[in-house]
């Protein structure tokens, strides 16, 4: 296996277009599962297809183990690729699609039929290798390209969106048998995706992509607790972050937040922060989970009365949404304490979890210090707890 | 229930649709009719009888003199159209490759103007084809011959593989780079077992096309090397003598017979080839 670094690489079709790829950072251990997601268009693709070789970068370079191979062709760069429309060779059956690199690659017949056992084995397809394409389900195509990927053994395994065109539940599976491969052969991976739920289970290290700019990269939890900048804390969650427009006011050196159910008011006081923030149009960003009904006991925890105006009951979590400041709030409770439709609750925020944004640019205010109070943080495993 | 019983017993419309059917086929087929009939029969019979008159004797003399003043030609025949249909496949089929699947800058308006090839009437390439040949020292001879059908072909063979090859995935060449394949080798290991249907669509169309090719046949081609096509004109046209139309009808069964051939046997891959690309499966 292999290290994986991008150093700067740019992409564009032309003079006068928009850059597909603005100078893309990224680097990646021996091993590690690197997850590219982002909505359509955002050029996470086109970042596969150069570290592939399929398309040439116009700046920068690609290196693997240290060494630079943006000039190299495909079959010399030792990566394989699984399509999203799996790509399976229709004329061959499922042993010569296995076969067909390993044959061009002049390995010998028996290891030819060696390597092709494993795989099958490995992907539990050894019963459809007399098969062609045609006569098998999607998510036998998707096993069927995994293991043409699987049999070069390659330093880099690329993924593009491999479990897309699969029906809800064996999205679920083959998303589980993928970390599962993972663990067991540790191979280095880069995965292009557009769902945030296979980004947060799959990866160890996840880009964000938008517009042809990596807008944060990080593990999972990094990029869920600690994200970069609205677009980032939107696309990353399910269901997404709230974001309340405000105006924060400054009393006696600290910052509030005034939030205004209609029912009932509440002051959520976030430290002292930087000057000049009370002056500015902000976005405040909480996610459903951590909005909790208030205890009987009192917490010091701000609170706030509102009422309820829809609930969307999961199963584990029921959703339920109020409205804070004209805008809709979802909060994630347990369904045990799900109330009517109609009922007014308590519901308590905890200000170290809030987030700040900059209204006009989407940057995280604040981010990387520690500008907001540390008011409750001792409380929050208690209600967590629930 | 209703449609049940429409099924036992067709409708009056039902019966027109069928009756414009076989009308409309048997004006195709009255022609082939009459030439059978009338390449059985004996010089006599046919001045005493009808077009469509049962032969009295049936006689083969007919097909045996036709076959002792063209014969020769037929052969010929097949030394043109077997290279040039052959040659001018596969170029095309390497052009719509490159064009579908290799496309480089202008390869939209080199095709462009590959597509005008399509539309220039044979007449207008006669002298510049016939300069070049010159030019090539190829003036009257076969290879001459077949050099311009391939050319002239080529716009036709290139337009079909292009089309077909545009609806196959871009991703499964892609693959076969990723898998080490060149160019030469996924063209013939992964997209040629695919072409089967175009191929014979190809096929069928070049092979009627040169095949039945006079002009091209009558200019570039000289005394023994012309094809069937010139050598039936030749003896139909003859002025000396009484005319024997079972010849004639004879010989031009035997000119047209290949083609015919080919349709029967390619027939089904030719309306599936035309209709690939159509639907995605």
């Amino acid at each position: 296996m292999a290290t994986l670094e991008l150093r700067n690489v740019n992409k564009t079709y032309g003079s006068g277009l928009p850059d597909t790829l603005k100078n893309i950072e990224l680097k990646i251990g021996s091993g590690e599962f690197l997850i590219l997601v982002g909505p359509s268009g955002c050029g996470k693709s086109t970042l596969m297809n150069c570290i592939a070789g399929l398309e040439q970068i116009s700046g920068g370079a690609i290196l693997v183990d240290d060494a630079d191979i943006s000039g190299m062709s495909p079959k010399d760069r030792d990566i394989a690729m699984v399509f999203q429309s799996y790509a399976l060779y229709p004329t061959m059956n499922v042993r010569d699609n296995i076969a067909f690199g390993l044959k061009i690659r002049k390995m010998t017949p028996a290891a030819i039929d060696e390597e092709v056992a494993r795989v099958a084995k490995l992907l539990q397809i050894e019963h459809l290798l007399g098969r062609k394409p045609g006569q098998l389900s999607g998510g036998q195509q998707q096993r069927v390209a995994m293991g043409r990927a699987l049999a070069r053994r390659p330093r880099i395994y690329l993924f593009d969106e491999p479990l897309s065109n699969l029906d809800a539940k064996l999205r679920v599976e083959m998303r589980t048998e993928i970390k599962l491969m993972h663990q067991r052969l540790k191979t280095t991976t880069v995965y292009v995706t557009h769902d945030q739920i296979e980004a947060m289970t799959l990866g160890d290290k996840v880009a964000v992509m938008k517009d042809g700019l990596i807008q944060q990269f990080g593990t999972p939890q990094q990029i869920y607790n600690d994200p970069a900048n609205l677009f980032v804390a939107s696309f990353i969650g399910s269901p997404p972050m709230n974001f309340i427009p405000l105006r924060l006011q400054r009393q006696e050196g600290r910052l509030l937040a005034l939030l205004d159910s209609g029912q009932g008011r509440c002051e959520l006081p976030l430290g002292t922060g930087e000057a000049g923030l009370e002056a500015r149009e902000v976005i405040l960003g909480i996610r459903p989970e951590q909005i909790s009904l208030a205890g009987v006991e009192g917490n010091g925890l701000p609170s706030i009365r509102a009422q309820v105006q829809v609930t969307e009951p999961t199963g584990p979590d029921t959703l339920v949404f109020v409205t804070l400041n004209q805008t809709k709030v979802c909060c994630r409770l347990a369904p045990e304490f799900a109330p009517q439709v109609g009922e007014s609750l308590s519901l308590q925020f905890d200000p170290a979890r809030v987030l700040l944004f900059d209204a006009e640019t989407g940057e995280r205010l604040g981010r990387g210090r520690a500008p907001l109070d540390t008011v409750g943080t001792d409380n929050i495993a208690q209600f967590r707890g629930r | 229930m209703s449609s049940s019983l429409a099924a036992r017993r067709p409708s009056l419309s039902r019966l027109a649709v069928y009756a414009t059917l076989i009308a409309a086929c048997l004006v195709y087929l009255v022609p082939l009719i009459v030439m059978l009939l009338t390449s059985f029969k004996s010089p006599d019979d046919i001045r005493t009888g009808n077009l469509l008159s049962w032969p009295e004797v049936i006689t083969g003399i007919g097909w045996v003199k036709a076959w002792d003043a063209v014969g020769g030609y037929f052969w010929n025949s097949v030394k043109i159209t077997v290279p040039a249909v052959l040659i001018s496949t596969l170029v095309g089929a390497l052009n719509g490759y490159v064009l579908s699947m290799w496309r480089f800058r202008g390869s939209q308006l080199f095709f462009g103007l590959l597509l005008f090839g399509c539309f220039l009437p044979f007449q207008t390439v006669l002298l510049p084809a016939s300069f070049t040949l010159g030019k090539l020292g190829l003036a009257s001879t076969t290879t001459g011959l077949v050099l311009v059908h391939i050319v002239y072909g080529l716009a036709f063979t290139t337009l079909f593989f292009r089309n077909y090859y545009t609806s196959v995935p871009q991703a499964l060449v892609q693959a076969a780079r990723l898998d080490g394949a060149g160019f030469f080798t996924i063209f013939g290991r992964i997209l040629l077992p695919m072409s089967i249907p175009i191929i014979m669509v190809c096929l069928i169309w070049q092979f009627t096309q040169i095949w039945n090719d006079f002009l091209f046949g009558v200019v570039f081609a000289s005394g023994d090397a012309q094809p069937i096509t010139v050598a039936l004109n030749n003896l139909v046209n003859t002025s000396t003598g009484a005319k024997e139309y079972n010849v004639d009808m004879a010989a031009a069964m035997i000119a047209g017979l290949p083609t015919l051939l080919v349709y029967v046997l390619a027939g089904k891959y030719f309306l599936r080839g035309l209709t690939a690309g159509a639907v995605k499966g």
